[in-house]
């Protein structure tokens, strides 16, 4: 296999936002058609990648390529995927596609609906973001895994500062940049340590992520400097209790960019916190799995309980995000093998679903211009695709047998409980509170009667959004209903990550 | 008796002062409107001269020529391309700023300075070193206070002059006492002689303090840095530009020559001495930052903190460190002139200078506002630009010497960093010109910014992604130093 596939995902995105800025400004069709077009190669491509791993029975890193970038300080540019990266990949893929097609945005001025302003620039910085992402998924060079961090990160300022909710866009924009600044930063120092400190163990200078595993750093060593490491990515997992840039920053933003925030890049902090904290530093893991256990806990239920008590749709969504990004956490300090995949199947399944959560969110607000719940009602009857999606996201959210989310929670309070059986009780109560939420939700938001006020001036969804739902709603399906097109290879990647532990 | 390793060793400076006499010869003859083409001129005679210089004058061995004077070495040449491509690009920033670049005087002040610079980064004798810093330093305090109705001008002239002169001053007077105790004043010399014990504790760190006067106000440290703002604020801006990174590159190229070679067995008094100043100057630089309104003054008070970021490479006496602070110089020349550049181009059009009166600039001139973006994004550390790679390897070379304290201090500084370029960026892509009508308001490029600022962006792109070319340069430089 010659094919530089990683790379050509990778960087089809920033290629396309440098071919989208040279188009000229008043072209804002040219621009979202180029936009579409990459985000549609880069979905099959993903798609592509991940059928190839499925049905190959692949394990390890597979599609690796390696070029030597700076060989006196051993940086490569070195990509592979492994059981866990290949989802996450995909659901980039997907989220990006969708994301394009939320924000296709139309000039009928009533709607508002998608980005109708500068959407060039909004399109060129959306994929250096992607970019960014993907980089960071596929990265096994700790160097270039920062190097994409930051690169994920910076766009994200802009994208809520010009496009976001008037009202609180700077605060939040500033609040989340200067957060994940500040994390990725702490994490850098920590890395750079290690590779020191490495270097002292073996004699190679490296920042190779497969030969730093080997280094044998000693377990006074990882109890310093796990907690720096695995914190300061978890703070973008939006890890209680630095969760509270991203609620804000899921509000601010503009819809593609929620999708983007927080089905892609709140999963961006928990992988890189998996795979710098927990697979280079595992005895430092093991050291303090139940700190890790307990903020994560304290994030399940308390994220769930916030949730329960917003009035605004949009915050709502995000401090349930914030619940179930703990979930993720939780799995991740099990640190055994239905905690980890579990964790590692709930990436990518609460990134579908609340890309779709925040997607139809988006267009309702679009289209009758508040978000407040008390507000809105009776949606079904005038976009019933959006009420069948967002019930199909619930359904998810609650972890109902038959979708993705039972898939990935199940394991995940099985891990707990086998782990410290009285997390699991405590952190369970989330699932009630979840359903209640959701519940109060669909039926205030999409059934009763519409509101007077929005009688009349509010439109069905268009057929670009229509896409955008089925694609995601499908996904979440089709997992639910076959695990076995996910689970098994998550397993794989979660077996090098034992191997990890049990070698320590 | 004169070798051709002794012209190659100084072939930059000769051709450096071949276009300064061509540019005299040439101007008069010129018609005054004419006259701004001095500056193609002198940006194609640097260009021209890099490219032979690069053939021609490549150093191999480390070697002294002429009488010892000079050194020819990786690290001397490096620099030096460094200062000509910076040359030549505030030649073509100065062309359309009517009121310096429009006479050839200006021209030839810049190349005056360079040549000095150029010395600077090669002396390796103390006499060599004292005329060389003075080369640079009185051209630039001409070029300063060049507007002569500008109160401001005029007031950053006298006070970058008066600032220099004393200490250049002080620095003279370490220069003297080494020669008082060791009776030499070759650098190389000195590693020798200046072994411990040779000189009292109190005797090596006056002269270490009194010669880092000097080199201080160079680079603009904590507690030497109170002129930068205001001469930067003064100064025709493309001049700022080039204070704030040729001119802080030397400064740079003189500290780490001097404190490597000279006082190596002193290290362990001056690397602390230089960690805590190090430190200040971050911390001092990004607070007062922070209350800035004058996008020139906010630039002048993070070029202080960028001193303090690059110090860490130096504190860490290490060949990593050396070559981090020499590549760490060439990220912050590229981006700190495209920023002085992209300031220049604005007020140019507008005559404004606040970063208030950025707003709606990115729907002015969406190209402009990207670059700026490209500049600012580089200052603050992020990739895919120069200043990130800088950053990460002075940090590295931060840690491996132990200095994680110095190190942590810093990336807490990067933060207030972000924050106030994120500012600016505000003002120029989310705020409004009052009336909104940012369409008829467009601000226009002329030619010679065109090419400089996108080559200058092309090379902040450069180096942040392709960085290999330069970190291995940068570590020929700093191989020199060990």
């Amino acid at each position: 296999m010659n094919f530089p596939v990683l790379s050509v995902i990778t960087f089809t995105p920033i290629v396309a936002a440098m071919i989208i800025l040279l188009l000229p400004a008043q072209r804002k069709n040219e621009a979202r058609a180029v936009a579409l077009a990459a985000a549609c190669f880069a979905l099959l491509l993903s798609l592509w990648v991940y059928i190839q791993y499925l049905t190959g029975h692949m394990t390890g890193y597979q599609f690796t390529e390696e070029y030597k970038w700076l060989p006196q300080l051993g940086i490569s540019l070195k990509f592979g995927v492994d059981g866990i990266s290949a989802p996450l990949v995909l659901l980039t893929g997907v989220v990006m596609f969708t994301g394009v097609l939320i924000s296709w945005g139309n000039d009928d001025p009533h709607v508002m609906a998608g980005i109708q302003d500068r959407p060039r620039e909004f399109f060129a910085f959306l994929f250096i973001l992607a970019s960014g992402v993907f980089g960071v998924f596929v990265s096994l060079d700790l160097f270039m895994l920062f190097f994409f961090y930051e690169i994920a990160v910076f766009p994200m300022y802009l994208l809520i500062a010009i496009w976001g909710w008037v009202q609180t866009r700077e605060y939040a924009a500033m609040k989340l940049t200067l957060y994940l600044f500040l994390g990725s930063v702490v994490s850098l120092v920590g890395a750079l340590v290690m590779y020191w400190q490495a270097y002292q163990n073996t004699g190679i200078l490296s920042f190779d992520m497969i030969a730093l595993e080997k280094a044998g750093f000693s377990q006074t060593f990882q109890n310093i400097w796990f907690l720096p490491v695995f914190l300061g990515f978890a703070i973008l997992g939006g890890i209680w209790p630095f969760h509270n840039w991203s609620p804000d920053g899921h509000v601010a933003a503009p819809t593609a960019v929620s999708m983007f925030h927080a089905g892609v890049l709140m999963k961006l902090g928990a992988f890189a916190a998996l795979r710098v904290g927990i697979m280079l530093l595992p005895q430092g893991a093991q050291t303090w799995s139940w700190l890790i256990m307990l903020f994560a806990g304290v994030a399940v239920v308390y994220g769930a309980y916030i949730a329960f008590v917003q009035v605004d749709l949009k915050y709502m969504i995000g401090f349930s995000s914030v619940s179930h990004m703990g979930l993720v956490m939780l799995g991740f300090s099990t640190l055994n093998q239905q905690g980890l995949t579990g964790a590692g199947v709930q990436m990518f399944s609460h990134g579908i679903m609340t890309a779709l959560f925040f997607a139809i969110t988006g267009m309702v607000y679009d289209r009758s211009h508040t978000r407040q719940i008390p507000e809105l009602g009776g949606m079904s009857k005038i976009m019933p695709f959006a009420a069948i999606g967002f019930i199909i996201g619930g359904l998810v959210s609650m972890g109902m047998p038959g979708f993705s989310g039972f898939v990935a929670e199940f394991p995940i309070f099985m891990g707990v409980w086998g782990s410290r059986w009285l997390v699991a009780v405590i952190a369970s109560i989330s699932i009630i509170i979840t359903a209640a939420y959701i519940m109060r939700n669909i039926r205030q938001v999409f059934f009763g009667d519409v509101p007077e006020k929005l009688v009349g001036h509010v439109g069905d969804v268009t057929a670009l959004d229509k896409v955008a739902i089925v694609t995601l709603c499908l996904l979440m399906i089709g997992i639910g209903l076959f695990p076995g097109v996910m689970v098994p290879m998550v397993q794989t990647g979660v077996e090098n990550i034992l191997r990890l532990l049990g070698g320590a | 008796m004169f070798t051709s390793t002794m012209f190659a060793s100084i072939l930059p400076e000769i051709l450096i002062l071949i276009i300064g006499m061509l540019v005299l010869v040439v101007e008069p003859f010129w018609k005054e409107e004419k006259r701004r083409n001095v500056g193609w001129l002198t940006a194609g005679g640097l260009l021209a001269a890099m490219l032979i210089s690069l053939l021609f004058a490549q150093p191999s061995e480390p070697t002294a020529t002429l009488g010892g004077m000079v050194r020819f070495d990786w690290l001397g040449f490096f620099f030096k391309l460094l200062f000509m491509f910076a040359g030549a690009a505030t030649a073509l920033l100065l062309m359309d700023n009517e009121k310096v670049g429009h006479r050839g005087e200006a021209y030839l002040l810049l190349l005056a300075s360079l040549l000095g610079m150029n010395l600077m980064a090669s002396s390796a004798n103390l006499v060599m070193l004292y005329l060389a810093i003075e080369t640079t330093s009185i051209p630039l305090y001409i070029l300063s206070g060049f507007m002569l109705n500008d109160a401001k001008s005029t007031e950053a002239g006298f006070k970058y002059l008066l600032f220099g002169a004393l200490t250049s001053t002080v620095m003279l007077y370490g220069f003297s006492l080494i020669f008082g105790f060791t009776g030499t004043t070759d650098i190389y010399q000195l590693a020798g002689m200046l072994k411990t014990g040779t000189l009292s504790a109190i005797g090596a760190f006056g002269v270490l303090a009194l010669i880092l006067v000097g080199v201080g106000f160079k680079v603009s440290i904590v507690p030497f840095h109170f002129w930068a703002p205001d001469v930067y604020e003064g100064a025709p801006t493309p001049v700022s530009g080039f204070l704030s990174t040729a001119s802080k590159a030397a400064g740079f190229a003189v500290l780490i020559r001097l404190f490597f070679v000279a006082f190596p067995d002193y290290a362990s008094s001056w690397t602390a001495v230089l960690a805590v100043i190090s430190a200040i100057t971050m911390t001092v630089g990004n607070l007062l930052t922070l209350q800035q309104t004058n996008i020139k003054r906010l630039l002048a008070y993070s070029s202080v903190a960028h001193a303090g970021y690059t110090m860490i490479g130096a504190v860490a006496l290490s060949q990593l460190g050396a070559a981090s602070v020499v590549f760490y110089l060439a990220a912050y020349i590229a981006t700190n002139l495209l920023a002085f550049g992209i300031v220049m181009a604005f007020s140019r059009v507008t005559g404004l200078e606040d970063i208030k009166d950025y707003a709606g600039m990115s729907r002015r001139s969406p190209w402009l506002g990207l670059m700026m973006l490209a500049a600012f994004l580089s200052l603050a550390g992020m990739p895919p630009f120069g200043g990130f790679v800088a950053k990460v390897f002075v940090f590295a070379a931060g840690v491996q010497a132990g200095y994680t304290w110095l190190v942590i201090i810093g990336i807490i500084n990067s933060i207030i960093g972000v924050y106030y370029y994120l500012n600016v960026m505000k003002f120029v892509y989310l705020y409004r010109m009052p009336e909104q009508d940012e369409e008829n308001h467009p601000v226009q490029l002329t030619r010679p910014y065109a090419i400089a600022l996108t080559v200058l962006v092309l090379g902040v792109i450069l180096i942040g992604t392709m960085f290999a070319p330069w970190f291995t340069w940068s570590n020929a430089a700093a191989l020199n130093l060990f």
